[in-house]
């Protein structure tokens, strides 16, 4: 596996997302909506009823936090989706098949032009979050509770085992639809399992302390693993040439 | 070049490709003839290593297909044009084409003298900077040659380069191959226009899963019995006739002034003919040969294997 080819495959899919309009809107308007507008609730929140006690204050925004990880599941979804079946509607992946690359320089090359756009915009938007929430609720709980090790955890352990659980999903997918739109919709089936979690902290079933979001990456590593080998085994050349829909 | 011995590719109980032997001598253009379903693309396909063989042995450039070592040597040996361009239709021809000099290790230098060459040579150069997506057909069909070659690759294999393209497009593709034939390198035409490798091959192979004949064009003309020599005479006298009778000329027929025939091979059949009708004083006007020419040898071998 030779990364340099990889990474050739992944700069010029990142050429294409470039004049892409609707590649950028989830990779916009999610970190957006996460950094911004989550801040502007709490502080609404906090001046009206006489604020938040500081036990829900600090409940709430770690509940706010787990949309980091919706949002690294969403963005690389539809990244993932575009860049290889808009190929395969393109009928620009037999080229690149023929050429001297093996099916792991392509795939992964794939997978990284999925997930640094989604790194990039998800570590950009929790500096934002941070420190706006920081601002927000220092007056209640009087120091500024980010950064520290529990969202650490979550965004340099929890959030990139969620986005590539994301794309290897959707390579899956996309071996099955023919548009994108398909493949998005059905990728989206990969928000359940964080929806799932996002409920369980939400109804005290689980407490989003550093060792639960340490098990919750270890399980969502293996499964990782697991979709990489049915990945592999699905982004083969004779499998796309000849039984890929 | 290429060569294939017993090549066979099955999926599941189908037959695609039959037990295909074939040579491709370096510098030849070989045309691969048959109709949709033949075994075509997936013969190519198996030559550029995108689908494995089910049985046989084929050699491309000395390298055996089948092994994941040789795939990539016989990779950057082979330039592909599909039959579909497969186009980043989002980006310009230049960086198409400098994306895949990129992959095929073409130093930045190399890239940009043969995305200059390439591109003049098919009239694109001016256009280098749009956007893909905004070519035409033809254009289209052109870039994806283009891309085929910049690696400077020994063999070209074009998949129906020209279908779809109008008459003109058609032309600038067939002249830019027999360009590419000055250049010595080996062509492997997939192709049911029979025109265009009548026009354009030293040699074509019939395929209808199974290799049905291969040949020069006109080699393979005479292959299915059928054509037939139409003689003009100024007029058909009885001592005509009688001297025909007797070299025992396949169904000789008698219309008019003009004598018809059954003939096999018309170069040595068709003197002796003309040269009795002289001889008991007949006036030739014109020899015509009609009947099968490579269509007709195609549609007769490709029905009679159906």
């Amino acid at each position: 596996m030779r990364f340099s080819k990889a990474w050739l495959v992944a700069t010029r899919d990142f050429k294409v997302f470039s004049k892409q309009k609707n590649i950028w809107y989830p990779i916009i308007v999610f970190p957006v909506v996460i950094s911004v507008l989550f801040p502007v609730v709490l502080n609404f929140s906090l001046s009206r009823n006489g604020g938040i006690p500081a036990a829900v204050l600090l409940e709430l925004m770690n509940s706010f936090s787990l949309f980091f990880i919706i949002g690294a599941a969403f963005i690389p979804l539809s990244i993932a989706s575009y860049s290889i079946v808009g190929e395969k509607v393109e009928k620009s992946l037999e080229p690149l098949l023929a050429a001297p690359l093996t099916d792991g320089e392509i795939l992964l090359g794939k997978a990284l032009s999925a997930l640094l756009p989604t790194l990039v915009a998800m570590y950009a938007a929790s500096v934002v979050f941070m420190f706006g929430m920081d601002q927000m609720s220092f007056a209640t709980l009087g120091y500024y509770y980010y950064p520290n090790w529990t969202i650490g955890t979550l965004l340099l352990v929890l959030l990139p085992v969620a986005a590539v659980l994301s794309i290897m999903f959707s390579i899956i997918v996309s071996s099955k639809v023919n548009d994108v739109r398909s493949a998005t919709s059905f990728g989206a089936l990969v928000f359940f399992p964080f929806l799932g979690i996002y409920l369980a902290s939400m109804t005290h079933i689980i407490t989003l302390d550093i060792t639960t979001l340490l098990i919750i990456a270890g399980i969502i590593f293996v499964v990782d693993v697991a979709l990489f080998f049915v990945s592999t085994a699905t982004f083969r050349r004779e499998e796309i040439l000849t039984k890929w829909k | 070049m290429i060569d294939t011995e017993g090549l066979t590719k099955k999926f599941g109980n189908l037959i695609a490709v039959d037990k295909l032997t074939l040579h491709v001598d370096a510098g030849e253009i070989f045309g691969f003839l048959g109709p949709n379903g033949a075994g075509k693309t997936t013969t190519i396909r198996m030559l550029c290593c995108l689908i494995s063989k089910t049985s046989g042995t084929a050699t491309i450039g000395g390298y055996e297909i089948g092994n994941k070592e040789n795939s990539l040597k016989i990779r950057k040996l082979i330039g592909l044009v599909p039959d579909n361009v497969g186009l980043s239709e989002h980006l310009s021809a230049y960086d198409n084409l400098n994306f895949f000099g990129k992959i095929y290790d073409c130093t930045e230098a190399q890239r940009k003298d043969s995305i200059k060459r390439v591109l003049e040579m098919l009239g694109l150069w001016e256009k280098r900077h749009v956007l893909a997506g905004t070519y035409s057909k033809g254009m289209k069909q052109k870039l994806a040659i283009a891309r085929a070659l910049i690696h400077d690759p020994q063999i070209l294999i074009l998949d129906e380069p020209t279908a779809n393209l109008d008459p003109e497009a058609s032309k600038t593709v067939r002249d830019f191959i027999l360009q590419l034939k000055g250049e010595k390198k080996t062509i492997f035409l997939n192709t049911h226009n029979l025109d265009e490798a009548q026009r354009i091959c030293d040699r074509v192979g019939i395929m209808n899963t199974k290799l049905r004949a291969i040949g020069k064009p006109q080699d393979l003309e005479p292959m299915a019995s059928g054509r037939k020599t139409v003689i003009a005479l100024e007029q058909v006298t009885d001592d005509v006739v009688k001297a025909l009778k007797k070299i025992a000329l396949k169904n000789l027929t008698v219309e008019g002034n003009t004598l018809t025939f059954d003939v096999f091979d018309p170069d040595k059949e068709n003197w002796p003919v003309v040269e009795t009708i002289v001889q008991v004083g007949g006036h030739v006007r014109t020899v015509n040969v009609v009947g099968l020419d490579l269509e007709d040898t195609y549609l007769k071998l490709v029905r009679s294997s159906a």
